[in-house]
């Protein structure tokens, strides 16, 4: 399923592959990347964190009719920075903290500047991680796959 | 998104509450002034006063579509009640539940007054005004009045009495207003009369 919209315009899609990766993340991981870059900036909540449901909606075949897949748990939360950039984090689960540096990070993101260092230190190694976590339950499914076949049938 | 959006309430489930709490004292007992708490670390978006943007955070939500005077309907207030609020703003007074008036009192009989079946399906109304005084020329009297009580109300045309007689003739039906001043508040539910002290 692709996490982005292909129609929206460019800094779009790339803000929403970054809110998507951090959205997916393990919370401790986000974490422990988060402190690792060492000083947080300065800011202050515009929304504090909330959790509440949504519901979750899919296409069948990834291309198909929409129908409701279910409803999930996700915590939300905004904040701005001194420069009033405003950063919003939509994650699943009910981890209030994680929401926040979701938040922050996306807040951080939107300048150009720091962007490549911030994509480098925590948007690139959860991407890889998640990534590998994918290909091995793929793996794992590929290997109880069962093919049938239509046997030909004299006529 | 224009300019800097400013934060909403420090908390939002308690301040909510105590706002809610004001309101209906100030809806039960018309007359007597409440002072709203102070709950808007970044103050309220130009040209709301504290206390009218304080009672749209408590009240408003996706389901109460609101209306803004031309005076209130500034972009910094559209974009604030959208983000905080989630609720719909309408250009049609009588889809409205809610509306707020920040510059003149505009035409009152366009907004929905219930009706009988459903009197409470009425709009209510979050009038800015200059000034809120207890004692004055104002004679306020019916339920949640123990005889009458005077105010003063700055800023409000000299036909306020006539005006709302005609809200009250509606009866069950009709506005209820919420005058804000500051952080001040004045409940004017359809209930109370409204007449000029003789002097």
């Amino acid at each position: 399923m692709p996490a982005t919209d292909t129609t929206a315009p460019a800094d779009t899609q790339a803000r929403q592959r970054w809110m998507s990766v951090l959205a997916k993340a393990p919370a401790d991981r986000l974490a422990a990347l988060w402190s690792d870059l060492g000083d947080s900036p300065d800011w202050s909540y515009l929304r504090r964190p909330e959790t509440g449901m949504i519901m979750l909606r899919g296409r069948a075949g990834g291309s198909g009719q929409r129908f409701n897949l279910g409803e999930m748990t996700m915590t939300r939360c905004s904040v701005r920075l001194p420069d009033g950039r405003v950063g919003h984090g939509y994650v699943a689960g009910r981890r209030q903290d994680h929401a926040t540096t979701a938040a922050l990070v996306d807040a951080l993101m939107q300048d150009e500047a720091a962007r490549p260092a911030l994509e480098a230190a925590i948007i690139e190694p959860l991407t890889l991680e998640a990534d590998a976590k994918r290909a091995i339950a793929a793996r794992k499914a590929a290997a109880t796959k069962v093919d049938f076949f239509t046997m030909v049938r004299g006529e | 998104m224009t300019g800097t959006l400013l934060a909403g309430l420090a908390d939002p489930t308690l301040d909510s509450q105590r706002l809610f709490r004001a309101a209906l004292e100030a809806l039960s007992r018309p007359g007597r002034i409440v002072t709203l708490p102070d709950t808007l670390p970044d103050g309220p978006p130009a040209p709301l006063m504290p206390a009218t943007a304080a009672l749209a955070l408590a009240l408003f939500d996706y389901e109460t579509p609101v209306w803004l005077d031309e005076v209130a309907n500034t972009p910094a207030v559209c974009d604030w009640l959208r983000f905080h609020c989630g609720c719909p703003l309408v250009t049609d007074k009588a889809a409205a539940d809610f509306a707020i008036i920040a510059g003149a009192l505009p035409d009152l009989s366009d907004f929905p007054v219930g009706s009988d079946a459903f009197p409470d399906r009425s709009a209510t109304l979050l009038v800015q005004v200059a000034g809120l005084e207890a004692g004055g020329d104002l004679r306020l009297s019916g339920p949640g009045i123990d005889g009458d009580i005077s105010i003063t109300i700055k800023g409000l045309p000299d036909t306020l009495p006539t005006l709302w007689e005609a809200n009250q003739s509606l009866f069950p039906c009709g506005l209820d207003l919420l005058l804000t001043a500051g952080s001040m508040l004045l409940g004017l539910p359809r209930t109370t009369r409204i007449d000029r002290r003789k002097e």
